[in-house]
């Protein structure tokens, strides 16, 4: 059921807050082989039943009133841990609600608890995890893809509709790919990142997985929006609800050369395919686009988000929150030892790499070089705007891969990454689609196999339009591809 | 300089803003006396997901600041951070100013001579670290941390101690009359850091040390000429001067190694990504500037058209506090403002500095102080007798009231004068004799008869019947 069936189905006393949340928590404690949730609110049951009172007494209840949602564990929420998938944060309680979550909670949706990541939004599988893996509902023994590998797998496993998660390269459309889930990351600056725990400050966004565009267009209106608390945040108007009633006949749609050759999987190829037939026959047009840059920028990414990286996270030394361990002596030698200690593997490599950028006499070499080769990418993207409406390439080179395949080849775990990290470069809005799947000899299948995703990018504040891509497709499929794991 | 050596120096000063708030979050700022870590927040502690927000009321003192100093403060700035660990900022990162700051390219005049002004730009202060005597741990109190700072940085055009006092008097009363900051350096509001290097004439510079933390005006003199002096010597045996980071030591009256030039940080600044550059546009600036006060030199000129002699124009126009009194006593003083400069640079500053006070910490009132001088010019009271009241008048006593408790006024009654004038002729008929000669010898008799008036008789009236007296009219 979708987020907006079960809202209204809670409004018109079908059914109770207080039930629909009580099976939200049986369904998040029945999938402890998932490794899904990290923490489970414990306050849940209380907030349904304050929803009951007030519509029972007839009070204007919001959109989401009663309906259950998960929070990545890198968004602070007060009164409970905010691990950011960290050993460093393993005590952490915010004092305060960021602000994308406390819009949510505001429309009446009720967190049942914070789910898994990779460390600090570090990875592209949720294998990254103090906590252990996150596994993909599909098939177990491959990963969800991350870093929002919780947010994904909730979803897809028909525990909540609606999860909330974070995309600094990828991190909500890559596992949206791998789990079958629509992944939407916004505009840069249109939903505050206030209380998110900062990975890459620059390349960070909110964003949600859900199964349904309705839903996803719901979470939208209501987490979009300027922030005082974020200088960065945009003011711009929220017309989500109102992208879905457009079609899209006449929609420019460009395929990206470059991303949709030979490295993708058949699966993928398929899928591509698949999506484009569908969307000729729903009036688009389909031109070829070339983003002779997009080859840099896996490079690019890392030498941004590494550095920026091994400034944000200078904060954890044990000092005052964070993980000190057992250990006494002077104030260098504890606050190296809480680090290195705290930290996980991908973790440090990040810190070490994005410290090496930024060192004098390196600087120039690979951060500054990299801010430039930033601004080329972004100009290549608005120039592609000129002829087209939204842009078209995979989400990801293939299906969600084995747990433990790639651990121990950081660099082919980096190049999990290459189709998603150019939007968060450019701060484009940008979503994945699944439309279909791969079988076991690696075919494109219609309705058997692991999910594959297709991405729509689309330009600057321009974010509504994804929901009209996704709507009509929806449609035009009867949400054929959106269903959860368990129902497959 | 007769050494063969002249002094090359610039300064670099820490100015604390005294905003509501702290430059990045909204917490209260104003920390003086409270307890420990009572003024924090989520952001000041470093929590995760917290984010800063630049306080804008903290832009525009550096913009103000940096119009009095004649800079530049158009176009964009931008907020970098300067990364290093230390517990005394929970962020490991200052947000500072890098090739973007607030204010650039300015001077200031200083005693005839311009001083260049490099920069000036805000940045966050630090927490402070506390050592518990004989205890193995160490204390943080977060209270200053997160709080508005202006570093601003000069040329190196200072060139001995004086100029460098002078210079930093003056940006102390600009800071003051701004009201961005009390800029008191005795309570660390104002911190100064001396770059020192001596070369002969037309040479190279030389090597430069740096002395940190200097938190008087007197220190910053005394080391920086200690500085020159043990320079020349060490140049003059061949030695070789290293560029050290140097503190100063007030028990000794000397400069001492921190550290040295190897152990110096690599602070990987970088764009903060979490504060988009500020364009500040001229729209901006005119909305700035139409709301700056007076400066010290415009005080200085006003002053001296009103009739002040240069110096009284300089004295006053430097301390934000005494010319702001300066201006309220003239409000209802009548007469001429030289006077009311006399008595405020001179007995009223006496008796100022004796009690360790400033005139805003006294009782004394503009204008207790213009009705004390209006009682002279209306011959009510000597200047004497109003010099004897003024201990009082400074403790909030009002001058006309303590001339009638008192019965201070002057006599005018002609028969208690003359009575007096007989009684002293009387008991000195030698000193009488010789002043009917030389009337220069007059005041030997006018001396004591005044006392004999308890200094109340008015000096004119008894000089007149005096020399009646004495048949000299």
């Amino acid at each position: 059921m979708t987020a907006l069936e079960l809202a209204h189905r809670i409004k018109t006393r079908q059914v109770s807050a207080e039930e629909t949340i009580l099976q939200a928590l049986q369904d998040a404690k029945h999938s402890s082989d998932l490794n899904i949730f990290l923490h489970i609110s414990e306050t849940a049951i209380l907030e349904a039943r304050a929803i009951d009172v007030s519509i029972a007494k007839g009070e204007t209840v919001g959109a989401l009133a009663g309906v259950p949602v998960a929070l990545k564990d890198n968004l602070c929420v007060r009164g409970t841990r905010t691990t950011a998938g960290s050993k460093m944060l393993e005590d952490f309680v915010s004092p305060y609600t960021g602000t994308a979550v406390q819009k949510l909670l505001n429309a009446g949706a009720i967190s049942i608890g914070k789910v898994n990541l990779d460390e600090f939004g570090m990875g592209s599988s949720g294998e990254n995890s103090a906590f252990g893996a996150t596994k993909n509902p599909w098939d177990t023994s491959r990963v969800p893809g991350g870093s929002s590998s919780g947010s994904a797998a909730s979803v897809a496993a028909g525990i909540v509709p609606i999860a909330l998660g974070t995309d600094t390269g990828g991190s909500l459309r890559l596992p949206a790919a791998f789990t079958g889930t629509l992944g939407m990351k916004p505009t840069y600056g249109r939903v505050s990142r206030y209380g998110v725990v900062s990975y890459a400050s620059s390349l960070d966004q909110v964003g949600a997985i859900a199964r349904s565009s309705h839903d996803l267009a719901v979470t939208m209106q209501t987490i979009c929006g300027h922030d005082p608390k974020d200088a960065t945040s945009l003011e711009q108007e929220n017309t989500f609800t109102v992208a879905l009633e457009r079609d899209i006949r006449d929609l420019r749609v460009g395929i990206v050369k470059e991303a949709v050759g030979a490295g993708n999987s058949s699966g993928v190829l398929g899928a591509l395919e698949a999506v484009k037939t569908q969307l000729e026959q729903l009036g688009a047009t389909l031109t070829e686009i070339s983003l002779p840059s997009l080859e840099t920028c896996l490079a690019t990414y890392y030498l941004i988000a590494c550095p920026e990286a091994s400034s944000n996270l200078a904060r954890y030394d044990g000092m005052i929150y964070s993980h000190r361990g057992n250990f006494s002596g002077d104030i260098n030698e504890t606050m190296m030892k809480a680090r290195g200690e705290g930290f996980g593997a991908e973790v440090k490599r990040r810190i070490l790499m994005g410290t090496y950028a930024l060192s004098s006499g390196y600087y120039d070499a690979y951060y500054s070089k990299a801010l430039k080769a930033r601004t080329l990418i972004a100009r290549e993207f608005a120039k592609a705007f000129e002829n087209v409406d939204v842009l078209l390439m995979p989400t990801a080179p293939s299906a969600a891969f084995k747990i433990g395949e790639k651990s121990d080849d950081p660099v082919s775990m980096y190049l999990t990454d290459v189709d998603t990290v150019a939007v968060n470069l450019a701060g484009l809005p940008a979503i994945s689609v699944p439309f279909g799947f791969e079988d076991a000899r690696g075919a494109y299948n219609p309705s058997l196999g692991l999910p594959v995703g297709v991405q729509f990018i689309a330009p600057a504040l321009q974010d509504e339009r994804l929901i009209t891509v996704t709507h009509a497709l929806e449609r035009a499929t009867n949400a054929m591809f959106l269903k959860t794991a368990t129902s497959s | 300089m007769s050494s063969g050596f002249e002094t090359v120096c610039g300064l670099e000063i820490h100015i604390q803003l005294s905003t509501r708030s702290k430059m990045f979050s909204s917490v209260d700022a104003n920390y003086f006396s409270d307890a420990p870590n009572s003024h924090t927040d989520p952001f000041t502690l470093g929590l995760p997901g917290t984010l800063p927000t630049i306080n804008k009321a903290a832009v525009e003192d550096g913009m103000m600041f940096g119009l009095a100093l004649n800079c530049d403060v158009s176009g964009f700035t931008q907020f970098h951070r300067k990364n290093y660990f230390y517990p005394d900022s929970p962020h490991n990162y200052q947000i500072s100013q890098y090739d973007r700051p607030i204010a650039r390219d300015g001077w200031l005049e200083v005693n005839g001579k311009r001083i260049g002004i490099t920069r000036a730009h805000l940045e966050n202060d630090a927490g402070k670290l506390m050592h518990p005597n004989g205890e193995n741990f160490s204390l943080v109190d977060l209270n200053r941390a997160g709080c508005c700072l202006i570093e601003m940085v000069t040329e190196p055009d200072i060139t001995d101690g004086e100029q460098a006092k002078a210079f930093l008097q003056k940006v102390q009363a600009i800071a003051q009359a701004l009201g961005i900051s009390d800029a008191r350096p005795e309570e660390g509001k104002m911190r100064c850091d001396v770059n020192v290097s001596v070369r002969r004439p037309g040479e190279a510079f030389g090597t430069k040390v740096e002395v940190k933390n200097l938190n008087s005006f007197r220190s910053v003199g005394k080391s920086l000429e200690y500085e020159v002096e043990r320079q020349i010597r060490l140049i003059n045996v061949g030695g070789r001067v290293t560029q050290d980071t140097m503190g100063w030591d007030e028990g000794g009256q000397k400069t001492f190694v921190m550290r040295t030039k190897e152990g110096e940080a690599d602070y990987r600044y970088f764009p903060d990504p979490d504060l988009p550059p500020l364009e500040i546009d001229e729209a901006w600036i005119e909305a700035v500037r139409v709301k700056m006060p007076r400066l010290p030199d415009a005080k200085k000129a006003d002053y001296v058209t009103r009739g002040l002699k240069e110096n009284d124009a300089e004295t006053l126009s430097l301390n934000m506090q005494l010319s702001k009194f300066f201006e309220a006593a003239l409000e209802t003083y009548r007469g001429e403002a030289q006077t009311v400069a006399n008595w405020l640079n001179g007995d009223v500053s006496g008796w100022l500095n004796a009690n360790e006070l400033e005139i805003q910490d006294s009782k004394l009132s503009p204008e207790n102080l213009s009705s004390l001088i209006g009682l002279i010019d209306a011959g009510t009271i000597s200047g004497k007798i109003a010099k004897d009241l003024l201990p009082d008048v400074m403790q909030g006593a009002i001058p006309v009231q303590l001339v009638k408790e008192r019965g201070l006024e002057q006599t005018t009654d002609v028969g208690e004068i003359e009575a007096a004038i007989l009684e002293v002729m009387n008991v000195s008929p030698d000193v009488v004799e010789n002043a009917k000669k030389n009337p220069k010898a007059i005041n030997a008799l006018f001396g004591p008869i005044m006392k004999a008036l308890g200094g109340k008789a008015k000096p004119d009236l008894v000089r007149e019947l005096l020399n009646r007296a004495l048949g000299l009219s």
